[in-house]
């Protein structure tokens, strides 16, 4: 088993998969992750996964886990750099990764990270001055 | 059809997953397949070899280049001497799990390749070929 470095830059917290992982290391990474969210207080997890040349039904449905179990610690996942390839053969598989949020790069997914953080504000806001 | 043995990953452990990946990953590149193909042969190596792991405990895996009418394919097979499956109609099914999984694995990796035998018998093991020619 493998241990992924998780680095925190400002409010997000950011790994890169930067190889084949088996599955015990993927487990380990969501218990890892969802620690140093609750340790942190960090509001977004962007998961760079550029170097892999497969995500298989496993691995998809960890990257659903995190996000629902991220969004229940009030952060947003978002999941950048997944190949083409890798893409094509998602859709094929029927993986829906229902409620993740992807971007194409590092840079674009602490964009949305940004955006989804202010739309929560925005909202949060609007609620507490409805009452 | 001519056949001609690539190598052979006996799975037991966690990361002999990984070690079928790998094979998989090296044959399809050596044969010149396209990424898109690489990827699909890899995810499907991965789909099969996780099923033997959790469900029959053990197994083997063999991948050879098939050659057939001037075309030539990589050939994975993959063997188990686990449970087997009762109903294999209900195995191929998308979301049909008894494992806690999303349960595409088996329908998925069909549509992954080009040939998908399954040959299953409760009791006895459950043995996985597939075929992907090069386009
Ligand atoms: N090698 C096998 N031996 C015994 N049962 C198997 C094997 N492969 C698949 N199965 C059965 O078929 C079901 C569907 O498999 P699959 O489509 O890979 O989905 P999942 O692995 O997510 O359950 C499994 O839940 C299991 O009951
Ligand atoms: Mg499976």
């Amino acid at each position: 088993m493998q241990k992924i470095p998780i680095i925190k830059i400002g409010e997000n917290l950011i790994v890169s998969l930067q190889f084949d992982i088996d599955d015990s290391s993927a487990v380990g990474l969501q218990g890892d992750l969802l620690l140093m969210i609750q340790k942190t207080g960090a509001t977004g997890v962007l998961v760079e996964l550029s170097a892999l040349d497969m995500v298989d039904s496993f691995m998809g449905r960890m990257l659903s886990d995190i996000t629902r179990m991220s969004a229940t610690m009030n952060a947003n996942t978002v999941i950048v750099g997944i190949q083409p390839s890798v893409a094509i053969t998602l859709v094929e598989l029927g993986l829906r990764l229902e409620g993740v949020h992807t971007a194409l790069n590092v840079e674009a997914g602490i964009a949305l990270l940004e955006k989804l953080r202010t739309a929560k504000a925005g909202s949060g806001h609007e609620t507490d001055s409805d009452k | 059809m001519r056949q001609i043995a690539i190598n052979e990953v006996t799975i037991e452990r966690e990361e002999h997953l990984l070690r079928a990946r790998q094979a998989a990953r090296e044959a399809s590149s050596a044969m010149g397949f396209n990424l898109v193909d690489q990827t699909r042969l890899i995810t499907a190596v991965s789909e099969l070899t996780r099923n033997v792991y959790n469900y029959a405990g053990r197994g083997v895996v063999t991948l050879e280049k098939v050659e057939k009418n001037a075309r030539s394919g990589l050939m994975v097979t993959v063997t188990d001497r686990g449970p087997g499956i009762a109903d294999i109609e209900l195995a191929m099914t998308d979301g049909y799990s008894t494992g806690g999984g999303l349960g595409n694995g088996l329908g998925g990796c069909q549509r992954l390749v080009d040939e998908f035998d399954i040959r299953s018998k409760a009791g006895e093991g459950t043995v996985v070929k597939i075929v992907k020619w090069q386009s």
